[in-house]
Formats: C-alpha cells, structure tokens, sequence
C-alpha cells in the first residue's frame, strides 16, 4: 500500500551559531507529520544540495540568523536547480530584514518567516502546496 | 511508468537524482517503486552490507562516519552507500532524522550516498523497506552498504536478517556481565565495538563483552537458526552442524575512539576478516537464502493480511470486534468467526 510522507530538509547555511530556531521549526514539522532531516550548524550551499538531493526532499527550509542571506540563499537554490530539483520548495526563516525580502522572493524563495511567525502557519502553508 | 523507466536507464548511468527519486518510490511502495525492484533484482547481492547497531548515544552514525572514510581510503576505493534509520513517532507519525549531523566529513565525495530514513512503525530497528532501499543501493554498484538502526535497546535484531556483518557498538558503563549474557543483541553481533575508548570503565565494558563470548560464541549459528516460515523446505543435511569442519567465527572485541579514528584500522580488519570468513564457507550463501526467506515470509504476511481484509465486510468485522469486547466471545472464537466467514 503507497505511503508517502512530506520530506523536508532544515538546514543552517553560514556561519552563526543560532539553532533554536531551526529545531523548533523542525519539532513542529515532525508533530506534523512530516519527515524532517536535520543536518546541524554551518552548513555550505554545496553540502545543502547535496543532502536535498540524496534525501529526495520536498521542501528545504533555511534558518540563517547571520546577515547572509542574500549571498547564500541565491546559491541554494541555484544548486537545487542544477540538481535537476526545480521543483523544491524553499522557505526561509531568521532575522532577515523586511526590504530584503522581495529580492529573495523573486530568487525563488516561496516564503519567509520570520520572528513572530506562527508555526502553525509554517505547517499549513507546507501542507497546502502538497494537498494533491 | 514512463518516469521510472527513464529513472532506471539514469539510476544505472550513476544519476543521483535519478537513484534518489528511485529510492523514494521504493520507500513509498509506490507502483513505480515495485516495478523498479523487479527491474533491478537481477542486479542485486552483490554489496556487502554492514550493519552497525547499539543503544542510542553509543556513537553509532559518528562511527559510521569515521569508518566510510577510511573504507574509502583502500586501494580500491570502494563506492559505498549509508542508510540510515530514526524513529518515527508513534503518534504523528512524522520523524526527526538527524543522522547527517554527525556525517558531515563525508560531503563532497561522490563515492558516498548518504540516505536519511524513518522507521515508519516498524518495531525492529529498520523499516519495513529498509531492505529493498538497499537492494536498490545494491544494484546501483554500491560495492558497500552501511546500514544504520534507531538506536536499539535488547531486542531490536532485525539487522540479523539484512546485514552480512553485524557491528554492535557499546560505550563504557554498558552494565555488568548479566546484561551481557541476556539474549538479544549481543547474540547478533559479528564484531563487538566499544566506542568513546578515552572514557573510564572501558577495560570493564570490554572485559564483561570478552567473558560473555568465553561462555559461549553466538558466531554464525544465530541467524540460520532464525525461524521462518521455509524452514519446513530445510533439508536435514543443510542445517547448521557443529561439526568439526565448520569453521567457527568468534566476534572479535574492538575498541575505538570514532571522534578520532582510533581503531579503525582495526574495526577495518575485522570487517574483512569476517567477509573472508563468510566467503570461505557458506556463510555468505546462506545469509542470502535467509534473508530472502525472511523477506518473503513479510511479504506472504503482508499481503494475505491485506487481501483477507479487502473481502471481508466492515459490519461482519464491527460485529466480531464488539462482541469481543462486550466479553461475549474470546479472540479465539472471534477469529474462528472471522475465518469462518464466506
């Protein structure tokens, strides 16, 4: 009998140290339903498409707290396209300043979210993409 | 089915998407994914798997680390591939795998594929498609194939049915004699690992596993002995025999430090000495026929459990089920009922 579940990579490109974020992100994930793959701290955008694409991932969530985020997310997602994996959603997360967001919007970034978000919304927009 | 196909010509070719989505499917017991495994079994048994197993906080997956890349470091560089399992939760149903955290020196080289995955209910230590990811793994030319448990207490042993060599990693302060002579888990073990080597208690851990072996050497008779719903076919002759010539394999007691590849070298050593050992004899072939007996006897389960479900009518079972409850019958006669049933 098929059993599919919703599989998401939450990574932390750069160089901060600050990951409460991304594992309460990655608890309220789990609580969902979903299988999340955790891969740690300081993390190259190599080593990030590396693991969506040997983990066949859906959706790939970046907490990034250091200010790079217009640097590394960009290459993120380029390497996920060159993966051939075009179709993953990317969401991000942290402290990323509101003027930065169209930019990251318009580089393939579905959502950010940042202090203040209600996991419960995380989930259902992740939910939602995959209703089908 | 067009994907898939495509997916196999491409799996084949070394594509990493193409085996990833291959995987997936696999995983998801998709149609796709059972097409896939009939395409590709001709090209499997020929990896030799690995498992490495012990309670959580052992070191297992920073042993696994350790221990592909001084695989890799052999003359012949071995492609290998890691599955590695977490628990899913019994409630959710969703998992937190954080296996990739500890394996982070092996980014970056091609001969590895490292796969994340959940138990998704299944009580032994793997998934129940954990054995057909590494068949796929198998015929993808993975030459070796580690294979990660949950952490496991006593009895998760399913690792016996799937891995050709069975590590089981221990830290010091792992109890006294008497928990080393329990059944279970350590009856499994090929090679018996002490991790975190630098801590105190280690010479006590090792000495307790070492007396335990003295008693008696699980070695290989173990698994053969397994049951299943074939051994009726055994002939006599092709049972296990202490006899003479049969040669017998006594685990050895490795120590190691895998946060500083002390050891490894040696864990290295027996994982080849073992191999050899199974070569030699019909270790290997067995293994294979054991495996696939096994393998079998879940898929006959599986199916007769789903096919009998499919024809029998939700009041007939309502009607049973409350009875049961309401005392009326013993879940003897209620399965009497629902056998009877036509």
């Amino acid at each position: 009998m098929p059993d599919k579940k919703i599989r998401v990579l939450i990574a932390k490109p750069g160089l901060d140290g600050h990951d409460r974020g991304a594992k309460v992100i990655a608890r309220v994930l789990r609580d969902a339903g979903m299988e999340v793959i955790y891969t740690g701290l300081r993390q190259t955008p190599e080593m990030i498409a590396e693991a969506a694409l040997q983990e066949d991932v859906d959706v790939v969530g970046l907490s990034i707290l250091s200010g790079a985020h217009n640097a590394l997310i960009p290459q993120i997602i380029e390497k996920l396209r060159q993966n051939g994996q075009d179709d993953v959603m990317v969401f991000a997360g942290g402290i990323i300043p509101k003027t930065d967001i169209p930019a990251l919007l318009s580089a393939g970034v579905k959502a950010v979210y940042g202090p203040g978000t209600s996991t419960q919304k995380v989930c259902e927009d992740i939910q939602a993409a995959f209703a089908s | 089915m067009t994907d898939i196909q495509q997916y196999l010509e491409k799996l084949r070719a070394g594509d990493k998407l193409a085996l990833s989505r291959v995987l997936t499917h696999v995983e998801n017991n998709t149609p796709e994914g059972i097409f896939a495994l009939e395409t590709l079994f001709p090209q499997t048994g020929r990896a030799h798997m690995i498992g490495i197993t012990g309670s959580p906080g052992t070191g297992k997956s920073t042993l696994v680390n350790s221990l592909a890349m001084h695989l890799r470091k052999k003359p012949e560089s071995p492609r290998i591939a890691i599955i590695a399992v977490d628990p899913s939760s019994p409630y959710s149903g969703g998992a937190l795998l954080g296996d990739r955290v500890r394996m982070r020196d092996l980014h970056g080289d091609r001969g590895i594929f490292i796969r994340s995955m959940a138990s998704r209910g299944a009580l032994g230590g793997l998934s129940h498609r954990t054995a057909a990811l590494a068949q796929v793994l198998d015929a993808a030319g993975f030459e070796i194939i580690l294979i990660e448990t949950v952490g496991a207490g006593q009895s998760e042993v399913e690792i016996a049915s799937l891995a050709h060599t069975v590590i089981v990693v221990e830290a010091p302060g792992m109890g006294d004699e008497i928990q080393a002579i329990k059944a279970g888990i350590l009856e499994i073990a090929n090679i018996l690992v002490v991790n975190k080597a630098d801590r105190p208690g280690v010479e006590n851990s090792t000495r307790a596993l070492r007396a335990m072996l003295q008693m008696a050497h699980p070695g290989d008779y173990m698994p053969m002995a397994r049951k299943h719903l074939f051994n009726a076919l055994e002939s006599p002759t092709t049972a296990p025999e202490q006899s003479q010539e049969t040669e017998i394999w006594m685990p050895p007691v490795v120590q190691t430090i895998a946060t500083e590849g002390n050891g490894l070298d040696e864990l290295m050593q027996a994982i080849e000495d073992h191999l050899a050992y199974l070569k030699r004899g019909q270790g290997w072939a067995m293994r294979d026929k054991e495996n696939l007996a096994l393998e079998m006897e879940g898929l006959i389960r599986e199916h007769l459990t789903q096919r009998w479900l499919a024809q029998m009518p939700e009041a007939r079972l309502e009607e049973v089920m409350l009875a049961l409850q309401q005392r009326k019958i013993s879940p003897h006669q209620a399965l009497e009922k629902l056998l009877t049933y036509n």
